[in-house]
C-alpha cells in the first residue's frame, strides 16, 4: 500500500490501482455523507480533482493521486458514504484507476513514511 | 487562542474528549467522540446536553416588570407587557431600517426582565439598551453558566432533580432546585425537541451537568450537531438566517410580533423600524425565508446561489444555511427567494461546483416539532 501527503492510499491490483482516502483522513473529516465520483472511462491527470466529499462539517476535494483512466468507481459508496468511516481501506474505496505511468507509484510515501507524516 | 474565554463547563469537555475549536470568542466543544451525526439522532431519540453559557444573561430592571417591560418595547417589536409571570417569549431588536440587530428570548420574572441574547452580539446588545433605554438598569449575569437539557427524555430526567420540572409546559420559566444549585429553568431550546434551557450558579456547574450526564439516556452534544438540530427545525441562526438587512416579515417571523404591536393594535410599532415592519406585515415583503431541498445528495451550504432558471444569469436569491440533515436522511437548506419563487413545490436552482442543481421549496420545519404544549 502507497500514501499521498493528501491521505490518500493506493493498493495495486493486477495492472490496476484502487484509491480511497485514510481512516486518518475520515477520522478528521467526521460524518462522510456524500461522495461525488468521476466518470467511469475519464482520464485523469495527477492533481485532477476528481472526488468531491461532503461530511457533516464541510466539503473536501479529493486529487488524481497519479495520471490514467477510471475503470470502476465505488457505486456502494456513493449509495453509503458511511462506508468511508466504516472501513476506510476496505469496502469504502473510491475508484480504481489503471496508471498511465506505473514509476509515479514510485515518488508515494510507504506506510512507514505516512505513519510518521501523521504522528 | 490564549485569548478565547472559557465557560465553566470548560475542563469537564476537555475531559470528555471533546474537540474544541473558537467560536464567537469562546473555546467552545464542536463535537465528542460520539461524533456529530450521532450526537444529532441521539438528541432526537434520547436527550443530549449542551454547553451555552457563551450566551448573554442579560436581567433588565425598572421600578417593577411593567417599568422594564414598556421600555422594552421601545426597541423590541412584540408584546413584553402582556407576557405572563414566568413565562418566556422570542422576540428581536430590530434597527431604523426595520432589520434584525439580534435575536433573543425574554421572560417575565415577576419584578424583572431575564433574557437570553447571542454570544457574539452580546456585548453590543447590553451597550445599546443601557444607550436607548432609560429608567431601566440593565446589568449581565456574569457569574451563571447556561446548559440546556434537549430531547423527548429530558422531562424524566430533569424530573429525578427535581419533581416540578414534569409541571412545566412549553415556555414556561421557574426556579428550580437542581443539584443543590437554585437555577432559572425555561422549557425551550434550539433542536425541535422538547426539553429545558438551565441557568446554573457557576460554582455548581459542573456539579449539574455531572449529575445530568450520569443519566444513561443524556449524552453531551457539541455544536456541530447543535447546529444540524437547528436547521432540521427551521430556526434562524443570528448572523446568517437572519441580520441587519433582513426585516422580521422577510425572515418568516412575523408570528412573534403580536396583534398588540401591529397597526390597529392598542401598542402599535414605536420601536425602531416599525414603519417598514408594519407596512411589511400589512402588505407582504418582496423576499422570504423558504425551507429548500436540494434534489439528490449533495447537500447546499451558505452562499449558494440560488437562479429561478437553470441557466438564468443572475441569481434570485441565497441559501443561508444547509448541510445534511440527519433525521431527514438528506441534505436540507434554509435562504431567500423573491415571493414570487416561494409557493412550496416550486423548483429553484443552486449552483454548486459549477453545475446549477434543482431544490425545491418546502414548509418549515423539516422535521414535526416535539413540544410540551
Amino acid at each position: 500500500m502507497k500514501y499521498t501527503e493528501e491521505h490518500e492510499w493506493l493498493r495495486p491490483e493486477g495492472d490496476v490501482v484502487v484509491v480511497g482516502i485514510t481512516e486518518h483522513a475520515t477520522t478528521q473529516l467526521g460524518d462522510i455523507v456524500f461522495v461525488e465520483l468521476p466518470d467511469v472511462g475519464a482520464e485523469v491527470a495527477k492533481d485532477d480533482e476528481v472526488v468531491v466529499i461532503e461530511s457533516v462539517k464541510a466539503a473536501s476535494d479529493i486529487m488524481a493521486p497519479i495520471d490514467g483512466e477510471i475503470i470502476e468507481v465505488n457505486t456502494a459508496l456513493a449509495e453509503n458514504p458511511a462506508l468511508a468511516n466504516e472501513d476506510a481501506t476496505g469496502a469504502g474505496w473510491f475508484f480504481k484507476i489503471k496508471p498511465s505511468d506505473p514509476s509515479q507509484m514510485d515518488g508515494l510515501m510507504d506506510e512507514a513514511a505516512y505513519n510518521a507524516m501523521i504522528a | 487562542m490564549t485569548d478565547l474565554f472559557h465557560t465553566p463547563l470548560h475542563q469537564l469537555h476537555v475531559a470528555l474528549g471533546a474537540k474544541m475549536v473558537p467560536f464567537a470568542g469562546y473555546d467552545m466543544p464542536v463535537q465528542y467522540p460520539m461524533g456529530v451525526l450521532q450526537e444529532h439522532l441521539h438528541t432526537r431519540s434520547k436527550t443530549g446536553l449542551f454547553d451555552v453559557s457563551h450566551m448573554g444573561q442579560v436581567i433588565v430592571r425598572g421600578v417593577d416588570y411593567q417599568a422594564a417591560a414598556t421600555a422594552l418595547e421601545g426597541i423590541i417589536p412584540v408584546d413584553i407587557l402582556g407576557l405572563g409571570v414566568d413565562r418566556q417569549r422570542y422576540g428581536f431588536f430590530t434597527n431604523p431600517e426595520g432589520g434584525i440587530r439580534d435575536d433573543l428570548m425574554l421572560a417575565n420574572r415577576g419584578d424583572h426582565v431575564f433574557m437570553v441574547v447571542n454570544a457574539g452580539c452580546k456585548a453590543d446588545d447590553i451597550a445599546y439598551m443601557n444607550a436607548s433605554l432609560s429608567g431601566v438598569t440593565v446589568t449581565e449575569v456574569t457569574d451563571r453558566a447556561l446548559l440546556a437539557l434537549q430531547g423527548p427524555a429530558a422531562e424524566a430526567v430533569l424530573s429525578t432533580l427535581d419533581a416540578n420540572a414534569a409541571d412545566m409546559r412549553f415556555m414556561d420559566v421557574a426556579t428550580l432546585s437542581l443539584a443543590g444549585a437554585e437555577c432559572w429553568v425555561s422549557r425551550s431550546g434550539y433542536s425541535g425537541e422538547d426539553g429545558y434551557e438551565i441557568s446554573v450558579p457557576t460554582a455548581q456547574a459542573e456539579v449539574l451537568a455531572q449529575a445530568l450526564l450520569a443519566h444513561a439516556d443524556v449524552e453531551p452534544i457539541g455544536l456541530g450537531a447543535r447546529d444540524s438540530l437547528r436547521l432540521e427545525a427551521g430556526l434562524c441562526l443570528y448572523g446568517h438566517d437572519i441580520n441587519t438587512d433582513t426585516t422580521p416579515v422577510e425572515g418568516a417571523l412575523s408570528w412573534a410580533i403580536q396583534k398588540v404591536r401591529r397597526r390597529g393594535g392598542d401598542r402599535a410599532g414605536g420601536f425602531p423600524g416599525a414603519d417598514v415592519i408594519l407596512g411589511e406585515l400589512a402588505d407582504g415583503a418582496t423576499r422570504k425565508r423558504v425551507g429548500l431541498l436540494p434534489e439528490g445528495r449533495a447537500p447546499m451550504r451558505e452562499g449558494v446561489a440560488l437562479f429561478a432558471q437553470a441557466d438564468d444569469d443572475d441569481p434570485v436569491g441565497a441559501i443561508t444555511s444547509g448541510g445534511f440533515g440527519p433525521t431527514v436522511g438528506a441534505p436540507i437548506a434554509m435562504g431567500y427567494l423573491p415571493v414570487a419563487h416561494c409557493a412550496n413545490g416550486t423548483t429553484v436552482f443552486g449552483e454548486l461546483r459549477g453545475k446549477r442543481l434543482p431544490l425545491t421549496v418546502t414548509s418549515l420545519p423539516f422535521i414535526p416539532a416535539n413540544f410540551k404544549r
